[in-house]
């Protein structure tokens, strides 16, 4: 566990990843804060874990799975009309660039 | 209508015959909202039109004798979806969103015939426990408003403590449900992660969400748990264990219960009257007949640190969704997609959501996730393990809800990792899964204490026997906000 | 074709589209050809407040995959979330199996230069498949989401390739395996199969393998094996000039032949995996994986030594007929409506192979049937038609007409009756007394003119082998004294 607090630049780093954008002022309150909690969080270093199982779901339920039935849901216009641009029954965007982040 | 004094069962009694109709119900209770919540804001819609319609529909029907939900009015926490009204989270990021599809707890409570009157106040995407980071409104305590009402569920825990709807339906991911209702002086039920379908909560920390219920009443808190739960294929997560009727077993009898009473939820940041009014609750619990111990949940002191670390991860992808293409609306004159990403989300998203976005995500990079997501992940087994050490010799534990009463707006702004701290006895239930409850208990300084309830999973009923039977013996629902009645 | 000096390494990564009938993760239909967004509902959309479904189908013939490429089964899954935005990406995360792929430690078997050799594939993934983006001129792109969701098999192969030409015959033999399981079409022009590839090259007996370069765009095996043999030699150039290749991600220019950048890593990738809490974890047992074994059809390995040891059909022909699932099922098709296996594989390498050439069309989408096929030859075997008139009747086949009608209509009927034939065949002996006598004289050229002659007078509707054997028999009874 990082005993050191978060760096600004961590932060603002972060906030690219999460695509937020910062303003110097926000930069420094959300490093200031984060480092406080980061003194809350880095006390589970205290904690031996040594060959203990991690809990990602707590739900008891196994192998839960739908029968591979199409069923057409007819929502597309509903959809559309939610969507805040589209055209024709496309969902219109920015222009996607180069570089996008695809997967 | 009354709804401080009357309980469902009553109104229900009320609706059979036909002294009052579905219709006038909900009417005066949407007059009684336009009227009081100016006082509250613990409302960000209502829902009348829908509300008439289908009070209409069920007085036409004719009012199902054998369904005690049947025609009544109820209130819905905004991250829960509702068709054709507007559903925002208290996010100005959905401020415009409509959505086109039900939650199933909204579909079942409509098929057994409640009427959903309006959306409830709440922190923003249910991160907060005062209702403070609301996009929209601050909601006031029921008994102070200079308080807050606690949250994330703050808008709901006060409709229902002030006598603005006999039940209300909220979400719990870290004591968003116990919480507020300890604050308010009313009874707040969590149920076993699993047992109430998420379809169409607006999710916060998919593996520790779930929906739970706000009454004034033990047994009507049971009637509502009981028609909403059970296996939904819309949640391959949720439970596919049988709901018993929970209010069918509530005779004040607790003979024999065991009841554990864990050191740790003692400890010193808990205010000694909370202890205090908490203590007293216990030795009536014993008076009634169960068997108290003292036990040890030594891993709870880490349970706010591992909480925050997997919430927020598991929200930081939860809420990426909201990107401004498909729904809601798109900040104006947007230079790029890019552009649209980042203006939509760093003006759509508060202060306290961005942090734990970017808390979730750091957790969650390369470099940090063996020492914090997975690490948290391993500290919530030692929690569950804390628990089922327990549950081995005991039928319950009971403990404060919440560390202290309601306090001041404001009072921890700069302070995050303060409020986080008063999550602290709340957290453990989330993070093993269980059921758990705030039943009030008494009064410091004039505001509500809740005593916290937990069994083991799928255990709802020991938890709803053990309430009933204290609610019976301390009749602390006649005391009511406002009225020195 | 390997660069003097050097050795290459290549790993291919190749994503499959799944042919159930719903999606991987909500129940809209996995449909191709639909009006953008017809086939979406609120999880496709992304909708706050909607859970994953996932679909049993998916699963199993992710089992099938991993079965067919020999695979170890993990038996114990949970889905992860892989978290990057993208419009096509409506949830800003795709569910796949990071941490616990469906398969692992699979091998397939090339053939290349007579040499067999296995090739490894690391794992094997289900996930979901990405929407469509489309890009205007107009300063905008168009998002169309019917394909969000669709399941995927991502086969992840080992470093084991080491050549553009092995690449191609690995993934020839790749989408055999996987065709023949029906869980795929697996087809590049439709993007149901899709190629990236990573290369290297590092001078002969070094111990550690060179810079890694990422190609994409791959839009047929033949672009990937001009791509790769592109690199190899730029990589080479770079490294005998003393350069330095930069880890990066390229494209292949299909009107260029070569590869062009498009971006240098400088960081990995940051995805932020985690274990998906919205579903699951799923318990693979040996029951489920025999049940789903019993589903998987014959395999192309399979079918060919039921050709060769069975139905007595040559090596060579059992290879080019198990080439694609659709010709080895029109092949057994028409051999069990009662067509002779040896004269269907014949028609279907020869005039079927051509007729679809020339058509540039799949088998399953032309109005040729198995029924009328086999009809056809039984036709030619009993005699009614002969190989030459059957080309006309193929070719009514071809359109969808049903060749016993066809015969009828237009007359095609072999003459085949004695009765008939020997009065013309006396008729045509009376005119040619010379042919006969330069028949009893040895000079077998006669009869070849005399066939002529009764072909002529029957306008080529006689059956050449009555017309052979009445012919004879004429001929005999009239030896010159």
């Amino acid at each position: 566990m990082a005993n050191e607090q978060i760096t600004r630049e961590e932060v603002e780093h972060v906030a690219s990843l999460a695509k937020l954008a910062l303003t110097d002022a926000e930069a420094d309150m959300f490093t200031d804060h984060l480092g406080k909690i980061f003194d809350i969080v880095t006390t589970l270093a205290e904690v031996d874990t040594e060959n203990v199982k991690p809990t990602y779901s707590v739900t008891e339920m196994q192998t839960v799975l739908r029968d591979d039935v199409a069923v057409n849901a007819q929502q597309s216009e509903a959809l559309l009309n939610n969507a805040p641009e589209h055209q024709g029954t496309l969902i219109k965007v920015p222009a996607i660039l180069n570089g996008g982040a695809e997967g | 209508m009354d709804f401080l004094h009357t309980d469902i069962e009553k109104l229900h009694e009320q609706l059979v015959n036909k002294e009052i109709t579905s219709v006038d119900l909900v009417k005066e209770t949407l007059a009684n909202i336009e009227q009081t919540d100016a006082k509250y804001d613990a409302f960000l819609a209502t829902m009348s039109e829908k509300a008439l319609a289908e009070a209409a529909a069920i007085d036409e029907a004719g009012i199902d004798p054998d369904n005690v939900l049947s025609g009544i009015p109820y209130g819905i926490k905004d991250n829960l979806i509702t068709k054709d009204v507007t559903t925002t989270a208290a996010s100005k990021i959905l401020q415009d969103f409509k959505p086109i599809y039900d939650a199933t707890v909204v579909s079942r409570l409509r098929e057994q015939g409640a009427v959903g009157v309006g959306k409830l106040n709440m922190d923003e995407f249910a991160m907060g426990s005062t209702t403070e980071t609301s996009y929209y409104k601050q909601t006031k305590n029921a008994w102070d408003q200079t308080k807050v009402p606690g949250g994330s569920s703050g808008g709901s825990a006060v409709s229902v403590a002030a006598g603005q709807v006999p039940f209300a339906l909220g979400t719990d991911t870290g004591g968003s449900i116990r919480q507020p209702a300890a604050f308010n002086g009313i009874v707040g039920m969590k149920p076993t992660y699993g047992r109430v379908s998420r379809w169409g909560v607006i999710a916060f920390a998919s593996s520790l969400d779930q929906v739970g219920v706000f009454t004034r009443r033990v047994k009507d808190n049971a009637t509502v748990l009981a028609a909403m739960a059970g296996h939904d294929d819309n949640d391959q997560t949720s439970s596919d264990q049988a709901v018993p009727d929970f209010a069918a077993h509530l005779d004040g009898d607790i003979a024999g219960l065991k009841i554990a009473v864990p050191t740790e939820y003692f400890a010193a940041g808990v205010d000694e009257g909370v202890k205090a009014t908490v203590r007293a609750g216990i030795d009536k619990l014993r008076e009634l007949g169960a068997t108290v111990d003292e036990v040890s949940l030594p891993h709870t002191k880490y349970g706010v640190a591992a909480y925050y670390i997997l919430a927020s991860a598991e929200a930081s992808s939860n809420l990426q969704r909201f990107d401004g293409i498909r729904y809601s609306t798109r900040p104006e004159n947007v230079k790029s997609l890019e552009d649209l990403y980042v203006q939509t989300r760093t003006q759509g998203f508060g202060d306290e959501v961005k942090r734990r976005i970017m808390l979730g995500t750091y957790s969650l990079s390369a470099g940090s996730y063996d020492a914090f997501f997975k690490k948290a992940a391993q500290v919530r087994t030692l929690m569950n393990d804390d628990f089922q050490k327990v549950f081995a010799d005991y039928d319950l534990i009971a403990a404060p809800t919440a560390p202290n009463v309601a306090y001041d707006f404001g009072a921890n702004q700069d302070d995050p990792e303060v409020t986080y701290m008063n999550d602290v006895l709340t957290i453990p239930v989330n993070m093993a899964g269980l059921p758990g409850m705030s039943v009030p208990a008494g009064f410091v300084d004039g505001l509500p204490v809740g005593m916290q309830l937990i069994a083991n999973r799928y255990q709802e009923e020991t938890i709803y026997r053990a309430a009933y039977a204290y609610e019976q013996a301390t009749r602390l629902f006649e005391k009511v906000p406002g009225g020195k009645d | 074709m390997a660069v003097p000096n050097f050795e290459t390494t290549i790993g291919l990564e190749v994503h499959v589209e799944l042919k159930t009938n719903s999606k991987a993760m909500s129940p809209s239909p996995v449909q191709y050809g639909s009006k953008p967004n017809a086939n979406t509902n609120v999880i496709d959309w992304g909708y706050p407040g909607v859970l994953p479904q996932a679909n049993k189908g998916a699963i199993e013939y992710g089992m099938m995959a991993s079965l067919a490429l020999n695979a170890d089964i993990t038996r114990d899954l949970h889905w992860d979330r892989k978290n990057y935005f993208y419009p096509d990406n409506p949830k800003a995360y795709q569910i796949t199996q990071q941490q616990q792929p469906i398969g692992r430690h699979g091998w397939l078997e090339i053939e290349f230069e007579g040499q067999k050799k296995r090739v490894g594939i690391t794992e094997l993934h289900v996930e979901e498949d990405a929407g469509k983006n489309t890009h205007g001129t107009d300063g905008y792109s168009y998002v169309d989401l019917n394909r969000q969701g669709t399941p995927l098999i991502e086969i992840v192969g080992a470093p084991d390739i080491s050549s553009p030409d092995e690449a191609y015959a690995y993934l020839e033999a790749l989408r055999q395996a996987i065709q023949f399981t029906g869980i795929s079409d697996v087809k590049m022009e439709e993007g149901s199969m899709r190629v990236d590839a990573n290369i290297s090259i590092r001078p002969v007996g070094s111990s550690e393998y060179g810079t890694k370069v990422e190609l994409k765009n791959l839009n047929s095996f033949n672009y990937v094996r001009k791509a790769l043999a592109f690199e190899e030699n730029r990589h080479a150039k770079i490294y005998m000039s003393g350069g330095t290749i930069k880890q990066q991600t390229r494209r292949f220019d299909e009107a260029t032949g070569e590869t062009v950048l498009m971006r240098v890593k400088e960081t990995a990738d940051d995805y932020r995996y985690f274990p998906e809490p919205d579903l699951t974890p799923i318990h693979v047992t040996d029951d489920w994986i025999d049940e789903v074994k019993a589903k998987l059809p014959e395999t192309a390995k399979a079918r060919k030594a039921r050709y060769v040891d069975e139905l007595g059909l040559e090596v060579y022909d059992s290879e080019v007929l198990t080439q694609t699932l659709a010709m080895a099922n029109f092949f057994d098709e028409t051999v069990s409506f009662g067509a002779d296996p040896k004269r269907t594989a014949n028609y279907l390498m020869g005039d079927v192979n051509a007729f679809l050439n020339e058509q540039q069309a799949d088998l399953e989408e032309t109005p040729l049937t198995p029924a009328h096929l086999a009809d056809m030859i039984k036709l030619i075997d009993d005699g009614t038609i002969s190989t030459k008139m059957a080309k006309k009747v193929f070719k009514a086949i071809t359109k969808g007409d049903d060749p016993v009608e066809f015969v009828e209509k237009n007359g095609l009927k072999q003459l085949s009756d004695p009765a008939v034939l020997t009065p013309m065949i006396d008729e045509v002996l009376d005119n040619n007394e010379q042919s006969i006598i330069d028949f009893h004289n040895g000079k077998d050229r006669a009869v070849g003119f005399l066939v002529g002659q009764i072909m002529k007078q029957t306008k080529g509707s006689a059956n050449p082998a009555v017309v052979n054997k009445l012919l004879m028999a004429g001929l005999q009874a009239r030896k010159p004294e």
